[in-house]
């Protein structure tokens, strides 16, 4: 199997996906000529032409909305929100719009847009360029959303996205661009809304997603050297999110946490672990957990940062709380 | 189509263009009339925006579009959705909260929307409907379809930050997509004199796009504007802009007291009311009245079905509303 890096495997999918079906079209900022601000969409221009590779103005309530009409008139538009921070400034068109328009009109229209967004910390781009709002976007009945952390699922998550009728925001974090993984020759998509085990135990159930999926192994590598078994469950999509995997191996091990780089309050964990107690409130042996971003906004310096994003150290005395 | 198609008129044939336009403007205020009474009467839930007083611009407008073309509306939307073509009978019970609505009573009055006359929705956003119009056109240009989209906005739009975003891209673009402001002097509760500092027309000139302001209470003024404007943007020479003067002549919504306006300011509504100008007209032109009278009757006689279709109509599914709030897999 080729490696390639995680960027690579999201501008394979749009090379395909736009490959197979004429009707796929891409814009945003910067995302043509320059190629992206991290270089994802880069050569999509060459291969693809400037009727369907369009570089926009710095107009993000335009960029969403003008998503939504032309996926209401027969294309099927991939668009990119430079960094997540940003998708403030379009969540009339996601909110009020993309996420209504089939339930609102009766069926009759669907909503087949994608957008793309980079969440998360880890490089100092401070208060502004680094949260993870993915749970805002989780709570709007209409939209999906997935959040790779893997290479294959890059790749097969952006695929089955494309292929979606209805809006799906595919979150891509910024500290996995340059992470190096193998991909199948003849990549497939991912279904959206399947969970994945990505490593088996008995011990305690660790869901996670995102960039803090290595962290997540390794704490549970860590552990496993005190012969502590981890089950590690990445979610890969959000809403909707794979509650029967969850519950079957919570059912196992009796013991849950969920680790995630947003912020804790009213956020994915919050969710997982309230249906988990209502349907599965007998399987538990221990309170379940969470460890995410404490209940601020992302700081600048580094040695802030390194404090604010969920650690090994952290997801571990995490995990030992709930295993004493 | 329940009124006669404009398009089909050859453009030598005016009278027969006038009736039919006319038939249209009759078909929104006679709608918005029962509509009124119905929204009086407790049959209509929530709230209804009524375009009394508007009606010849989604009239002169749409009757310059072909049936490939699509519309983006607002919340004083019906007569778009009437001009468009929507059936009266769905577009009824869909305001009386029916099943069998065009929008199975999801929406309401702020989003009567049909797909398949490319009737992309009313909007309860105010400028939300300018993106989703440039998509639509963006949609067009990328599949060299030849189609146009319009939006209809009101001058409550103009201080709002997409309104300027549109008019760069479209502009940028070259997208064929026509901008029609319904300018009534009012935004919601607030004069738009208070409101807007720019004039319209200046604006779009300034990003490049072509823009007249005309009569919106002349009918054909407005179709020979608009006329103009879809013939150059389907000809590929990029968005133009269509600012219609006219009367908000009932308040911001049904029900609304308007103690913040001069009702003198429409206390003699013939000087500006389109329908009854257009009425002065079409006998100048030498139409019988008995024509123009036939042409209410019959008006009169498809709203009188619509609504007793409406009351006939069934509450809807929660369970089908439920199921439906993502698209079923195939």
């Amino acid at each position: 199997m080729p490696e390639l890096r995680f960027a690579h495997a999201i501008n394979r999918a749009l090379v395909d996906a736009m490959s197979a079906d004429a009707s796929v079209i891409v814009f945003g900022e910067d995302i043509a000529v320059p190629g992206g601000p991290f270089g994802v969409t880069r050569g999509l221009l060459e291969k693809f032409g400037a009727d369907r590779v369009r570089d926009t103005p710095i107009s993000e309530a335009t960029i969403a909305g003008a998503a939504v009409g032309a996926a209401m008139s027969g294309v099927k538009p991939v668009v990119e929100i430079m960094f997540m921070d940003f998708i403030t400034l379009a969540m009339d068109a996601l909110v009020n719009q993309a996420a209504k328009a089939h339930f609102m009109f009766g069926g009759q229209f669907s909503v087949p847009m994608v957008v793309r967004t980079p969440h998360g910390g880890g490089i100092g781009a401070g208060p502004q360029h680094s949260q993870c709002l993915e749970a805002w976007l989780a709570h709007v009945p209409g939209l999906k959303v997935v959040c790779p952390a893997t290479i294959a699922d890059a790749y097969g998550l952006l695929r089955a996205a494309i292929a979606d009728p209805d809006p799906v925001i595919y979150v891509e974090n910024r500290a996995l661009y340059a992470m190096k993984g193998e991909l199948l020759e003849a990549p497939t998509p991912v279904d959206i809304g399947k969970g994945k085990i990505v490593r088996p135990g008995q011990a305690l159930t660790l869901v996670t997603y995102g960039a803090m999926l290595s962290r997540c192994i390794e704490g549970a590598n860590r552990l496993a050297a005190e012969h502590i078994d981890i089950e590690v469950i990445d979610l890969r999509s959000l809403q909707p999110w794979d509650e029967t995997l969850v519950l079957e191996s919570v059912s196992r091990t009796h013991r849950l946490v969920v680790c995630h780089e947003a912020v804790e309050a009213f956020g994915i964990g919050a969710e997982i672990v309230a249906r988990m107690i209502e349907i599965g409130f007998d399987e538990f042996d221990a309170p379940p957990r969470r460890v995410a971003a404490p209940f601020m906004p992302p700081p600048f310096a580094p040695s802030l940062e390194a404090e604010f994003v969920p650690t090994p150290d952290r997801i571990i005395a995490a995990i030992r709380d709930v295993l004493a | 189509m329940a009124h006669p198609s404009v398009k089909s008129i050859a453009p030598a044939n005016g009278n027969e263009l006038a009736l039919a336009l006319y038939s249209v403007m009759q078909t929104i205020r006679q709608s918005e009339l029962r509509l009124s009474k119905l929204f009086a009467e407790g049959e209509i839930p929530g709230f209804i925006h009524l375009s009394i007083g508007q009606e010849a611009i989604p009239g002169g407008v749409i009757a310059a579009l072909e049936a490939r073309d699509t519309v983006a509306s607002n919340h004083r939307g019906h007569g778009h959705a009437i001009a468009k073509g929507v059936d009266l009978i769905r577009f009824f019970q869909e305001i009386m909260a029916k099943e069998e609505g065009c929008c199975r009573g999801r929406g309401g009055s702020m989003h009567v929307a049909d797909a398949a006359l490319g009737m992309l929705g009313a909007n309860g956003i105010v400028g939300a409907g300018l993106p989703i119009a440039l998509g639509s056109a963006l949609a067009h240009q990328v599949q060299k379809t030849g189609a146009v989209a319009v939006v209809f906005f009101g001058d409550g739009a103009l201080a709002e930050g997409v309104l300027h975003e549109c008019l760069n891209l479209a502009s940028l673009w070259k997208l064929p997509l026509v901008f029609v402001c319904e300018n009534n002097g009012w935004s919601e509760f607030s004069p738009t004199s208070v409101e807007f500092a720019a004039k319209l027309t200046d604006l779009a000139k300034a990003f490049g796009i072509p823009a007249q302001a005309v009569d919106g209470n002349d009918v054909f003024a407005v179709y020979n504007a608009a006329q103009e404007a879809v013939s150059a943007a389907r000809k590929g020479g990029g968005p133009w802009l269509v600012e219609c003067k006219t009367t908000r002549i009932r308040g911001h919504f049904e029900g609304d007291q308007q103690r913040y306006r001069d009702t003198n300011e429409v206390a003699d509504t013939s000087v500006v009311d389109p329908v009854t100008r257009f009425e002065e007209q079409l006998t100048v032109m030498g139409i019988a009245k008995s024509e123009i009278e036939a042409v209410l009757v019959g008006v009169t006689a498809r709203i009188d079905a619509a609504v007793t279709a409406a009351h006939a109509g069934t509450a809807p599914s929660f369970a089908a509303a439920f199921a439906d709030v993502y698209t079923a897999k195939a």
